[in-house]
């Protein structure tokens, strides 16, 4: 697992466990949290990464809702310009589709549209990412989508101290953001100190530094770029694996810095790689680094396909660490 | 659960101030949307607007309900119910106009006028947009006990939208302090409402157990009775209700539906405009009872037609925003 220079304690937290201790903190440091979502109170979510914050904060903040989705989602606006800060469950990150207007016309639009005077302080926590063998609809990572929309900030963390210390900013900040947790992440350990601490939104992260070659990676991705290092390692290659964390805002100066630095970058997203994130970090190191760069900058997305059942189908269209390794080889001339 | 009675009964006891203060609040909103037309006619209005001439005793009815401190939420015919709520005609001039004087700085335009200082959460151009807002805004009062209701505004197209239903349901589930108020002024844009509503209206709110009231939507009195009922029973924990409106909208769908006869025929807006005026309604009910005279109606007339008057220059003299304003309060 990948660690950050900032890290302090020795304690080891999974991905879930970090998402529920940020949430049961800003509970109890702010009573106008509460989270709304289907079976979020005493199931826990299927993925159980709520459980036991009903035993600890009652059915009056850990709200189960009927599965009416654009419905509580709106409810959750209503709630933010009002008072409350909620956050609000979107049990797979394929239900965005149900809600766009939402989140989009409404939560996006409301502090624009109303001149400054109206906040949405909400944060709607979702799940992204492939091969839990979900098929089509409960599959796919669609952060592309928000990150397109003005009024929107996008959240994608990659490890548990990252999780805990986003989740909490996100609480905290008065804009609608969209909190991101790739599903096959939430058993990934990882260590987490026990003492307070935040991460700013905007500052990317080098979880390894490197010297001839810069993969960008996010979410669950930097595993991946983790993976195809090491490979690199082996024959001679020094790879830098920078996550920029948040899709908007985005740390752009950190990432142009990187590829000046190495000339070689490989942009790794498991959402679409067609008009998707991957198009647009390459578009802002292109644009950045255009005269350090030794050729263009390589984008691994997932296939343009519908995530597909059957195991091995769905296994290729997520990129893979040989898949990042061959295509790093290739960027810095090694045979 | 309540049946779907009709009720035409106007029975609370309104102070003399209070009609009166109706009567003006209606005057002003017609003599608003005819500047707002004017202004559209003579090309000084960027884009279009909706217009809520024939509506206003519903927005006025519901609105003498409330506290300062309730919440509405609006739709894109909105001018009514943010005037009702007790916006001023300056600023929103200032906004139709895309002036940086405007409630929303010019950036809202006529379809999102927003205003936190009179609980306004905003008009919203997607039709039933702002169910599950107003049912949100409700939730936290609740939540935060603070004794505020919320009323939702829309019209009876927005009875198409699945988000409506999702909302009613939570509300009633909850218990949350929200008025559904169904402004049917019979025209889904350019579609009579019969030739896109299944059923009865009034079994809708009856599916998930919301008691509903009909009223008569161009008797401002019968308006404010019912909704008084409603808003009390609200504020005091019992839960959601529903109330349709009857109404009618004399104008298009918007400033630009001038020729209106192959959905709807001239005799019909003329008959509710000459029978159904809802302002002609309660000033010949005061001039009967004697509550006022036809000088003193006509001085309010001159009042709000030098305060509208004024409003608009205001708002014509006004700056447009300087360009850098495009690029401030896209995030908080």
């Amino acid at each position: 697992m990948p660690e950050t220079a900032t890290q302090t304690g020795a304690r080891e937290l999974t991905f879930g466990e970090a998402i529920r201790e940020a949430l049961a903190e800003e509970m109890r440091r702010d009573s106008r949290v509460c989270i709304i979502g289907e079976d979020v109170a005493e199931a826990g979510t299927p993925f159980k990464v709520l459980s036991g914050l009903v035993e600890e904060f009652g059915k009056e903040r850990v709200i189960d809702t009927p599965i009416s989705e654009p419905g509580f989602t709106g409810i959750g606006v209503g709630a933010a310009m009002t008072g409350l800060r909620p956050v609000v469950d979107i049990m797979f990150g394929d239900f965005l589709t149900l809600i766009m207007d939402q989140i989009v016309n409404q939560a996006a639009k409301i502090h624009y549209m109303s001149g400054g005077t109206w906040k949405v302080p909400m944060v709607l926590r979702t799940t992204m990412g492939a091969t839990r063998r979900s098929a089509a609809q409960h599959s796919q990572s669609l952060h592309a989508w928000p990150s397109h929309i003005p009024g929107l900030k996008v959240i994608l963390p990659s490890t548990p101290y990252d999780a805990k210390g986003l989740l909490k900013t996100a609480i905290r900040d008065d804009n609608p953001v969209i909190f991101f947790e790739d599903k096959m992440m939430y058993r990934l350990k990882g260590p987490v100190p026990a003492e307070e601490y935040t991460i700013p939104f905007g500052v990317a992260d080098i979880k390894r530094a490197g010297t001839d070659i810069t993969l960008v990676a996010t979410s669950s991705m930097v595993q991946v770029a983790f993976g195809a290092a090491k490979m690199l390692e082996e024959i001679g290659i020094s790879a830098e694996i920078v996550d920029p964390r948040t899709m908007w805002p985005l740390d752009e100066k950190t990432l142009i810095e990187s590829a000046k630095k190495t000339s070689r970058v490989i942009v790794i997203d498991e959402g679409y790689q067609r008009y998707g994130v991957t198009a647009e970090i390459a578009s802002v190191i292109a644009e950045g680094a255009f005269y350090n760069l030794d050729g263009p900058v390589k984008r691994i997305g997932a296939m343009h396909v519908p995530i597909p059942f059957s195991p091995p189908l769905e296994d290729a269209t997520v990129p893979s660490e040989k898949q990042v390794f061959e295509a790093a080889r290739q960027l810095c001339g090694k045979s | 659960m309540t049946t779907a009675a009709q009720r035409t009964e106007t029975t609370t006891a309104l102070s003399k101030d209070q009609l009166l203060r109706m009567y003006r609040r209606m005057y002003s909103i017609r003599e608003f949307e005819e500047h707002a037309n004017d202004l559209y006619l003579r090309a000084l209005m960027p884009g279009l607007t909706h217009l809520y001439e024939g509506e206003e005793a519903v927005a006025v009815g519901i609105c003498e309900a409330l506290r300062p401190d309730d919440y509405i939420t609006s739709t894109h015919r909105g001018h009514g119910h943010c005037l009702a709520k007790g916006a001023k005609p300056d600023r929103m001039f200032a906004e139709l106009l895309g002036k940086e004087a405007g409630y929303c700085r010019g950036k809202g335009g006529s379809m999102h006028i927003a205003d936190p200082a009179t609980g306004n959460l905003g008009a919203n151009a997607i039709v039933g947009g702002s169910a599950a807002i107003a049912t949100g805004a409700a939730f936290s009062a609740k939540k935060l006990g603070n004794g505020r209701i919320c009323v939702c505004f829309f019209g009876e197209g927005a009875l198409g939208q699945g988000v409506l239903y999702e909302a009613m349901n939570m509300a009633q589930l909850w218990k949350l302090p929200v008025v559904y108020a169904c402004e049917n002024n019979m025209y889904n844009e350019y579609t009579h409402y019969s030739e896109t509503t299944a059923g009865e209206i009034m079994a809708r709110p009856a599916a998930f157990g919301i008691p509903a009231e009909t009223v008569d939507g161009q008797d401002v009195r019968a308006v404010h009775a019912t909704a008084s009922r409603l808003v009390d029973r609200a504020r005091s924990g019992a839960g959601p209700s529903f109330v349709l409106c009857n109404t009618y909208r004399y104008r298009g769908h918007h400033v630009g539906d001038i020729n209106r006869e192959y959905y709807r025929a001239k005799q019909e807006e003329q008959k509710w405009s000459s029978e159904r005026d809802p302002i002609n309604i309660l000033g010949d009910w005061l001039i009967q009872q004697k509550l006022a005279d036809l000088a003193q109606l006509e001085k309010i007339q001159t009042e709000v037609k030098a305060e509208m008057n004024a409003a608009v220059e205001f708002a014509i003299a006004a700056p447009y925003p300087t360009v850098d304003e495009a690029e401030q309060d896209v995030y908080a």
